[in-house]
């Protein structure tokens, strides 16, 4: 009786939806919230394409995209010259929006902003910082009564972009960070740390446990309502993210563009650029064989980069710089 | 799950017909889809793992690194934690699940004893996703706040309850597990306990011991190969068990001597790393690990078999 | 004194396996009230009619992944029912003394098998091998867990079919296979389709195998493409830190657990005896 109806069911959808250009994308979950909104909304203005995109994590995107299980993917980290060599189709990279990384944090009876230093955020991911009430965290932060808790490190356990984000920033800061650890989708995590899946995961863990700390893209902190730190900058000053803060981490590279839009901003110089800061991709094929998907590749591209971009601000990511745009529409001309 | 009835059914007809032929050969080319499945499993696991079991050897066991960055990786915090959630599941669900399989086999009549082995067995219907879920929200608040403090605050002097009260770990997942696994406990060590033959009980009884004594000096020694069967069916269940335990273990790639602390087992690091392993090294890495899980189980499976068969066509159930 | 020691202990101890008992029955009814007042305070009609909604956006429903789950643990039903029911009527009727060994043992082997690993299986099979993840690949796993089950059910309850029956059948000069079909699988139906229905219950519950083979979707997905069902969507809902995805995981649970309950207790009643289905 299930079965039939089951069957039946299925029938019905895949006559209804046989018009549909169905495309299979997933990757990053730090961009997901607005790349659901956006795929949802191009499907509301062109019903003929529906695009279903699964954020599973950056590094779950490359690996889908290499395994050809997938039509695109999506990456906080920019694929590296030996994941692009193991592709049989090369990948265009396109940037999307901007965002940061935060450092959210669940701690008793703190409400206000705390302050970080680079080598204190560092220092607490390598475990040599344990307690809420260390000095450290006291120097940056007059007039903050900390409790004498044990601080519980969360991050994340599948392969990530904003994983490798706050590690890539982490080897820029902390020489002894880079060359113990390193920067990767996955590290090997020094100390006892909890592991949550992709960004709600860590953000549900941090609002669940007292006393943790974690890294997320702003937005999941954002919607959460979750407290998010201040982070000094290589000018020296504490900055929170933001739309501004991470533009304006972003402006060097947006006049100093590489060809293959692959760049780190990172530890970006700049009085108030905030130092979290990434580019977020699209990995699409440059090859894409089935005519009708790479029409609705591309009209989606084209769409992301000048309506989409209008979305940005509204799920507090950063729009693309003019030039950055301009420079993409040439690229969708690679996609064959 | 009962023992396989050897005797009694006619072998064939008196005259063999092309008809029987053809339905043996069809049903045959059925049941050899079963035994095929298994052999595939065991191919792709060995053929998936080759490039791991290469580079890292007997090794591989033994080493508690898992560093992508580098491409070194080991099994032993995975193994580790499911043989000390196991075990943690176990230690709870043992007692819990013996005494009751007594209650339900010694003392209560036969009608309610069945509709409360029902109800027990109704536990080992509900999905363990919907385990996770409830874990999440109402053990692990319970187990931070109440109880691992107050493990701490008493015991705190063991090893086995120092550090910070995460909430989540061994013990949570333990705890979860051994919720899991006791509906097999009862109910396999139920069936034991009632193919004990009538006259042992009445024998004791009549040599004036207790109740009790009867039970626990005569009745249950007489299925203890059966309760071992049910132990091990459980253990089997818990190894295996993969969504309850990722949701609630902590995820933590780590062998620590502290229950309290958060940790991994095979099962979760497969469901939370497999679909992104990327190079040629780590989805190796992880295939060995399902490797190492399948040889686990199929030995206590195995072992949880022969002890349920040997003790359930000895005696006679009750009608 | 002696005496009065011995009955003091039998009352504690026998007062112990009461209190046993009490606890493990108290379990089920803690579980089922949590998700009953949970489950009922977010069930709305949206749940049932609406798609999900981005990524920490309030409302929204599963009406993708009720349909995904009927979808998936329909076709597998289909592809793992057949299967298991013609092995298990091999092991129960036309067995030979070796093959047949192997082939129960196998089946409980696979029986065994965690679930997790079976969606390796899958993966490397279908997913990997059609190149896309898809609510096939997720069937063909399901499927894989469902054919031991349905395999040993069959195989018990056509060896409890009583003998005077096909001594009958044979007397009157009907061939075997005429015997089985008409004879032996009527009388044994029952019991056959209890555990059928048991193990289909037991299927449409399983997380692990689904993570990398139907995916998830935020439409409606189809047989060929990746596709939501109600247990990811749990998962997925429960880690995160959404209030609103929180609420509908209880609602999704309590129709998960709701389908699964009911199936079992049908089943029951269908057989008004007690059997249990080994999980893995």
């Amino acid at each position: 009786m299930k079965t039939i109806l089951a069957i039946s069911a299925a029938a019905l959808l895949s006559a209804a939806a046989a018009h549909a250009q169905k495309i299979n994308a997933a990757g990053a979950t730090f961009p997901a919230p607005i790349y659901q909104k956006w795929f949802g909304e191009y499907h509301g203005a062109n019903p003929g394409v529906e695009i279903n995109y699964q954020a599973v994590g950056s590094g779950a995107g490359i690996k889908q995209l290499t395994d050809g299980t997938v039509d695109f993917g999506a990456s906080d980290m920019p694929m590296t010259a030996e994941q692009i060599k193991a592709m049989k189709v090369p990948p265009l990279h396109f940037p999307t929006v901007m965002g940061a990384v935060v450092l959210t944090y669940n701690v008793a009876g703190i409400t206000q902003e705390l302050k970080f230093s680079p080598d204190v955020i560092a220092d607490i991911y390598l475990a040599k910082i344990t307690k809420w009430s260390d000095p450290r965290l006291a120097k940056d932060n007059p007039g903050v009564k900390f409790p004498k808790d044990d601080i519980i490190v969360v991050r994340r356990t599948d392969g990530s972009g904003t994983t490798f984000v706050f590690t890539d920033y982490l080897s820029k800061v902390s020489p002894e960070w880079k060359m113990k650890v390193g920067a990767n989708t996955s590290v090997s995590w020094p100390g006892q740390t909890l592991g949550g899946a992709q960004n709600p995961g860590v953000a549900g863990l941090i609002k669940q446990t007292p006393g943790s700390i974690g890294y997320v893209e702003l937005i999941y902190a954002v919607q959460n309502k979750m407290p998010y730190a201040q982070v000094k900058n290589s000018s020296g000053n504490f900055v929170k993210a933001s739309l501004e803060s991470v533009t304006e981490a972003a402006a060097g590279a947006a006049k100093n563009m590489p060809a293959d839009f692959r760049v780190s901003i990172t530890d970006a110089p700049g009085k108030n650029a905030y130092p979290i800061s990434t580019f977020t991709w699209l990995l699409i094929p440059s090859s894409i064989p089935d005519a009708g998907k790479a029409k609705a590749v591309k009209g989606f591209l084209q769409w992301m980069l000048t309506a989409g971009q209008k979305d940005c601000s509204g799920l507090t990511y950063a729009p693309l710089p003019s030039e950055i745009v301009a420079k993409e529409e040439k690229q969708i001309a690679q996609v064959k | 799950m009962a023992a396989p009835q050897v005797a009694g059914i006619p072998r064939a007809a008196k005259v063999v017909q092309p008809g029987d032929v053809a339905a043996r050969l069809l049903t045959m080319l059925f049941a050899a889809i079963v035994f095929l499945l298994v052999v595939l499993l065991v191919f792709e696991l060995w053929v998936g793992s080759a490039a791991s079991r290469q580079k890292f050897g007997w090794g591989f066991i033994t080493s508690t690194a898992w560093n992508p960055v580098t491409d070194e990786f080991g099994a032993l915090p995975f193994i580790y934690g499911t043989v000390v959630t196991s075990v943690v599941a176990l230690l709870i669900s043992i007692p819990l699940g013996v005494g009751a399989a007594i209650f339900l086999s010694e003392l209560a009549p036969a009608g309610p004893s069945n509709a409360l082995t029902f109800l027990v067995e109704l536990l080992a219907a509900i999905p363990s996703v919907i385990y996770g879920l409830l874990a999440i929200f109402t053990l692990v608040p319970i187990m931070r706040l109440y109880i691992e403090p107050f493990l701490k605050a008493t015991l705190g002097f063991l090893p086995i309850f120092q550090g910070p009260a995460f909430g989540v770990g061994y013990l949570t997942a333990g705890i979860i597990l051994a919720i899991m696994t006791f509906p097999f406990i009862i109910s396999v060590s139920r069936e034991a306990l009632l193919a004990v033959p009538r006259e042992q009980r009445e024998a004791a009884l009549a040599l004036g011991a207790t109740k009790w004594e009867a039970t626990w000096d005569v009745v249950v020694p007489y299925a203890k190969l059966g309760i071992y069967g049910s132990i091990f069916l459980g253990l089997a269940r818990a190894l295996g068990e993969t969504m309850a335990v990722t949701m609630v273990v902590g995820n933590s790639p780590e062998v620590r001597a502290s229950l309290l602390a958060p940790g991994y087992s095979i099962a979760a690091v497969i469901a939370n790393e497999f679909s992104e392993a990327s190079g040629s090294v780590r989805p190796a890495a992880l295939v060995e690990l399902g490797l190492v899980l399948f040889f686990l189980t199929i030995v206590i499976n195995a072992l949880a078999r022969l002890l349920i068969i040997a003790t359930t066509s000895k005696g006679s159930k009750r009608p | 004194m002696r005496l009065r020691w011995r009955k003091t202990v039998n009352k504690v101890m026998l007062a112990a396996t009461g209190v046993c008992t009490l606890i493990s029955i108290s379990a089920l009814f803690v579980i089922l009230a949590y998700l009953l007042i949970n489950g009922t305070k977010s069930l709305d009609w949206n749940f049932f009619t609406q798609l999900p909604k981005a990524t920490g956006e309030a409302g929204g429903g599963m009406a993708n992944a009720i349909l995904g789950t009927l979808e998936i643990v329909g076709l597998a039903s289909v592809m793992g029912i057949p299967i298991g029911f013609m092995a298990g009527v091999y092991l129960a009727e036309f067995e030979d003394k070796a093959f047949g060994a192997v082939v129960r043992y196998t089946a409980d082997l696979l029986n065994g098998v965690p679930s997790i690993i079976v969606g390796i299986l899958a993966w490397t099979l279908v997913v990997v091998g059609m190149r896309h993840f898809s609510a096939f690949a997720g069937s063909v796993a399901l499927a894989v867990m469902l054919i031991p089950i349905v395999t040993r059910q069959t195989e018990q309850f056509l060896r409890e079919v009583p003998m005077s029956l096909r001594e009958g059948a044979l007397a009157l000069g009907a061939s075997k296979w005429k015997m089985i079909a008409t004879v032996v699988v009527p009388a044994g139906s029952k019991g056959v389709v209890t555990g059928m229905i048991l193990g289909v219950a037991r299927i449409a519950g399983e997380t692990a195998p689904l993570l990398f083979t139907a995916l998830n979707n935020q439409f409606w997905g189809g047989l060929n493409q990746p596709t939501a069902s109600l247990p990811v969507m749990i998962y997925n809902r429960a880690i995160s830190p959404y209030e609103d995805w929180h609420r509908q995981a209880w609602a999704a649970g309590l129709v998960l657990i709701a389908m699964v309950l009911i199936a079992n207790i049908a089943a029951r009643l269908v057989l008004a005896r007690g059997i249990s289905v080994p999980r893995g």
